[in-house]
């Protein structure tokens, strides 16, 4: 059995990257990234490289294509505690186009994420536009996606509408629509409010076809027994966040936000971010910030069940679970003017690294099996996140 | 789902109210095509002070930028071309600079050098004066001090239109 | 879509198109006083690749989504 915990199952957020660095005034800046990104925490190994490329024509009108690779290499409690260790490959491209017209910018794009069981493809579409001497900016958006969902066992990929002798056929679809607006106002010559609000769908399979909850079962010698997760077929959630960006003395900024969500599943998260860029000279630019997250389990999630199919929806995913986590970013960027090529403008080289502190107050560390069941000790888990990348403006 | 719609619609009443709580000051008709040029005197590149008055009989171009605009740098080299064109006929161009340090002027200005004269604004005196509404502003006085033609913003194409515009005035 | 949250959108836009509509309002920040705005630091997001792959690490970990982006503030030109 394999588990697949790098299913990219909301898009979205990788939409608004491309458009969120939009001014509804001028298009984006032409530029190109290449980055390498490392994750390294709780039995997970994922690293991988990622481009994205913008380019404008003409006066109105901008592209862009990102590409990104995640190479995963898993043992998680999850699956060492039911499997065993796998490896496997991700990738989505994007892209995008914006068209400026006067004071209002349009743009659309599509999303592709692939993975051996796992096929996603998302349509976005956003109005930006600026009013009153371009202190606010409005933006609608909207997102539709589908999923395709599959199964791979012991190496051979169970596609959609074919069978692997001996294994049986499976094949699930998800849908997703996404309706965001935002509003973005400058507040003073040194501050600048950012608000947003999404509201988004998904009907379909939206759990995994490896994951499982767990149950007290005598009967064995650890004391409880699996069966297969089984979630709602649908789940419709709000996110709200105000975002406040402050320029200090000394060329330097300040930000903070906050991040409510809630949804039809008894999730509700928050999100607080604060951060401090500091630039030095003309070249260096310092970035630091902290985030913590809280969340309360999803109403159909248990650790450990007290009998089997004890609700219609179970679920055991540590996703869903409550927990609180920490996370410290430090970052580093250097900007140079190459002599060479002469169509590049301006370099710069970064390095961002994060440390992340998960804990968890009801999902169990099973593989402790030292505890009778349902008394093992809470599971935490720490990460690495590192990333380094190169930007050129031309 | 109820939560979701109150805040949207609450969103959306504040914006309303929010913004017709401003000041909606009534726009005031001194800048504009027909009204007399307002003279004003500031420290320039030249290393002396330069006046408006002072450059009365010749066509000025008065351009507002700051090197933290992304348009007013890509027309910088424009101007230049325009103003060395020109200058022969009777037609001279200043560059207002807005920002409070002149430093970072300077800067752009030793990478993208100009032959025309950058007059410097700290105080924002004459953008106020010329009630500067975008950046960057181009305001085309002809050579008895009336100004002719405003422009907000640029796009590159814009500068057909200025070309238009100077030749019209200078055969005045 | 529910029909209070259609209802709240309605709103919203209605809203929103009336003061596109040529409310004449005066920018308390003017033009030329954007300095600070214009400081690729006081972006919303500065290094978009980046961005991205930080949103996906915590939501591929976390059970909540969304509201991550801002549009607007920086030069104000044209």
């Amino acid at each position: 059995m394999r588990q697949s915990p790098w299913r990219m199952r909301w898009i979205p957020a990788i939409a608004f990257a491309l458009i969120a660095v939009v001014q509804a005034d001028v298009l984006p800046d032409d530029r190109s990234d290449v980055l390498y990104h490392h994750f390294e925490g709780g039995g997970v190994t994922v690293q991988g490289p990622s481009v994205l490329i913008r380019k404008k024509a003409g006066d109105s009108l901008s592209f862009s294509y990102q590409y990104y690779l995640d190479m995963l290499s898993s043992a998680s409690i999850d699956v060492v505690s039911q499997a065993s260790p796998y490896k496997e490959h991700r990738t989505q491209q994007n892209f995008g186009v914006d068209y400026l017209h006067n004071n209002t910018l349009y743009s659309a794009g599509y999303i592709s994420s692939i993975e051996p069981d796992y096929n996603s493809k998302t349509a976005f579409l956003n109005i930006s536009q600026s009013l009153f001497g371009d202190l606010t900016t409005i933006n609608f958006g909207f997102t539709q996606g589908s999923d395709a969902i599959s199964k791979v066992d012991k190496g051979k990929h169970v596609a959609i509408g074919q069978s692997a002798a001996g294994l049986p056929l499976f094949h699930a679809d998800a849908d997703r629509k996404n309706y965001a607006v935002g509003l973005s106002q400058v507040l003073t010559r040194n501050m600048l409010l950012g608000l947003n609000f999404e509201v988004d769908s998904s009907a379909g399979y939206l759990h995994s076809p490896y994951r499982s909850v767990r149950y007290i079962d005598a009967t064995t010698l650890r004391g409880y027994s699996y069966q297969l997760e089984r979630y709602p077929g649908t789940r419709t959630s709000n996110a709200a966040s105000a975002q406040l960006k402050y320029y200090l003395p000394l060329h330097s900024a300040l930000d903070g936000s906050y991040r409510f969500f809630g949804d039809t599943w008894g999730i509700r998260a928050s999100t607080y971010q604060l951060g401090y860029t500091q630039t030095l000279g003309s070249r260096w630019t310092f970035d630091a910030s902290l985030r913590y997250y809280t969340q309360t389990h999803a109403n159909f999630y248990s650790d450990l069940f007290a009998y089997p199919n004890a609700q219609n929806f179970l679920a055991r995913d540590r996703e869903l679970a409550q927990f609180h986590s920490k996370t410290l970013e430090l970052g580093a960027s250097y900007e140079f003017h190459p002599s060479w090529p002469h169509f590049i403008q301006k370099g710069s080289l970064n390095l961002d690294v994060e440390r992340m502190f998960i804990d968890y107050e009801d999902f169990r560390d099973v593989l402790d099996t030292q505890f009778k069941a349902g008394q093992e000790p809470l599971y935490n888990l720490d990460a690495t996140v590192g990333q380094f990348f190169i930007s050129f403006w031309y | 789902m109820k939560s979701a719609s109150r805040l949207v619609t609450m969103m959306g009443a504040l914006l309303g109210l929010g913004i017709s709580a401003l000041p909606a000051g009534a726009l005031a008709a001194d800048i504009a095509p027909g009204a007399q040029a307002p003279t004003f005197q500031l420290n320039s590149s030249l290393g002396k002070p330069v006046s408006l008055a002072d450059l009365k009989g010749q066509v000025v171009l008065i351009n507002f930028w700051a090197s933290w605009c992304g348009p007013c740098r890509q027309e910088m080299p424009i101007l230049d071309q325009l103003y060395r064109s020109y200058q022969p006929a009777g037609f001279t161009l200043i560059g207002v600079n807005v920002e409070p340090n002149a430093a970072d002027a300077q800067k752009f200005l030793k990478t993208t050098p100009v032959s025309f004269p950058i007059l410097f604004d700290p105080t924002s005196a004459v953008s106020m004066l010329y009630q500067v509404s975008g950046m960057p502003s181009t305001i085309i006085v002809d050579r008895t001090g009336k100004i002719r033609y405003v422009h907000h913003g640029y796009k590159p194409g814009d500068e057909g239109e200025y070309l238009n515009q100077i030749r019209a005035l200078t055969q005045e | 879509m529910s029909r209070r949250f259609r209802c709240g959108l309605a709103a919203g836009a209605l809203a929103t198109a009336m003061l596109l509509g040529g409310c004449q309002v005066q920018p308390w920040v003017k033009p030329y006083e954007r300095e600070h705005l214009a400081d690729p630091i006081m972006s919303f997001d500065r290094d978009p690749i980046s961005s991205s792959y930080l949103e996906h690490v915590f939501e591929v970990r976390e059970g909540s989504h969304g509201a991550s982006g801002s549009v607007g503030g920086g030069c104000g030109c044209n």
